[in-house]
């Protein structure tokens, strides 16, 4: 069972991604889905050095989804407010370091999306001496508050979900 | 059939509706504002975010409650171009994101003690061993 479906999760997604497309639940398409959903990540298996995630917690991982949409929406409206109605020469954009504990490749890339899709940050890199992250922040008022929040409301989330 | 749909589209879909492409919309100028007024690269950067996130999303929403009325099914495809839009759109950032560092870090290095053009500096110390990748 385990050989035969190495993520059962993916398997769904993409089960689901077959419907979707198709915009049927006939039951050739699910047949073919089906299919597909066993075969792909079978055939994808080589290209993932760090084989696939194991999600121990999917409860944390919805909850923090949730929380991150609503950060999403926030970021928006302040990021929209900044663009319209403050003076370009007033941002205080910056790079900061935020040290990392987790070392989860998958955790590692959930918290790269997470935090590029948030406007008003972009995630450079890891650097590779100190495991520090290096994060562009579009109007900087107070870098720690940054490092306490990443850390806090996502990192410690990931390191629950994907290190357990 | 369709001309017969839409002029059935009754007032609380309609209206959520052209709320929502307003409301996207005007996000998306938004997001192109920010491309256009901004002065430096870093902070324009983070003007497609709001587009691609907020602006994006409300012209789906607005996309699957407009044609799941007038086809009377559930019309949920467009799950599939949020998703994408998803997975590719922090890569995308992030790989610009990274190429103008390391363009401006071989520059800095190449000229040592001029300024970059940017306000704002890479705080990586040229120290730290770092290849031209």
């Amino acid at each position: 069972m385990k050989r035969l479906l190495p993520s059962p999760l993916l398997s769904l997604v993409l089960l689901f991604t077959w419907l979707l497309m198709n915009q049927s639940l006939e039951v050739a398409h699910l047949l073919l889905g089906t299919l597909l959903a066993i075969i792909a990540p079978l055939l994808a298996r080589p290209l993932q050095p760090h084989g696939y995630a194991r999600i121990r917690r999917p409860l944390a991982l919805l909850r923090l989804l949730a929380h991150a949409s609503v950060e999403v929406l926030r970021s928006c409206f302040n990021v929209s407010r900044i663009i319209l109605f403050a003076r370009p020469e007033g941002l205080n954009s910056q790079f900061i370091r935020i040290p990392l504990d987790m070392r989860s490749p998958h955790g590692l890339a959930l918290l790269a999306g997470i935090i590029n899709l948030t406007p008003g940050t972009v995630w450079v890199e890891v650097l590779p001496d100190s495991h520090e992250l290096a994060l562009h922040v579009f109007d900087l008022h107070d870098a720690q508050w940054w490092i306490d929040t990443i850390k806090g409301q996502y990192e410690v989330p990931l390191m629950e979900i994907f290190e357990g | 059939m369709h001309e017969q749909a839409w002029e059935q589209l009754p007032l609380w879909i309609s209206l959520p509706v052209s709320l929502l492409l307003v409301l996207g919309g005007c996000i998306a100028l938004i997001g192109c504002l920010g491309l256009l007024r901004l002065p430096h690269f870093y902070q324009r950067i983070h003007g497609p975010a709001i587009t691609i996130t907020l602006g994006a999303g409300c012209i789906l929403i607005a996309s699957m409650l407009l044609f799941s009325a007038l086809e009377t099914r559930p019309v949920v495809h467009e799950l599939l171009i949020t998703l994408f839009v998803l997975l590719t759109a922090p890569m995308v950032s992030m790989l610009v994101m990274r190429a103008a560092v390391y363009r401006d870090l071989r520059k800095r290095r190449a000229r040592p003690g001029t300024k970059d053009g940017e306000d704002e500096v890479y705080p990586v110390t040229q120290t730290q061993s770092r290849g031209d990748r």
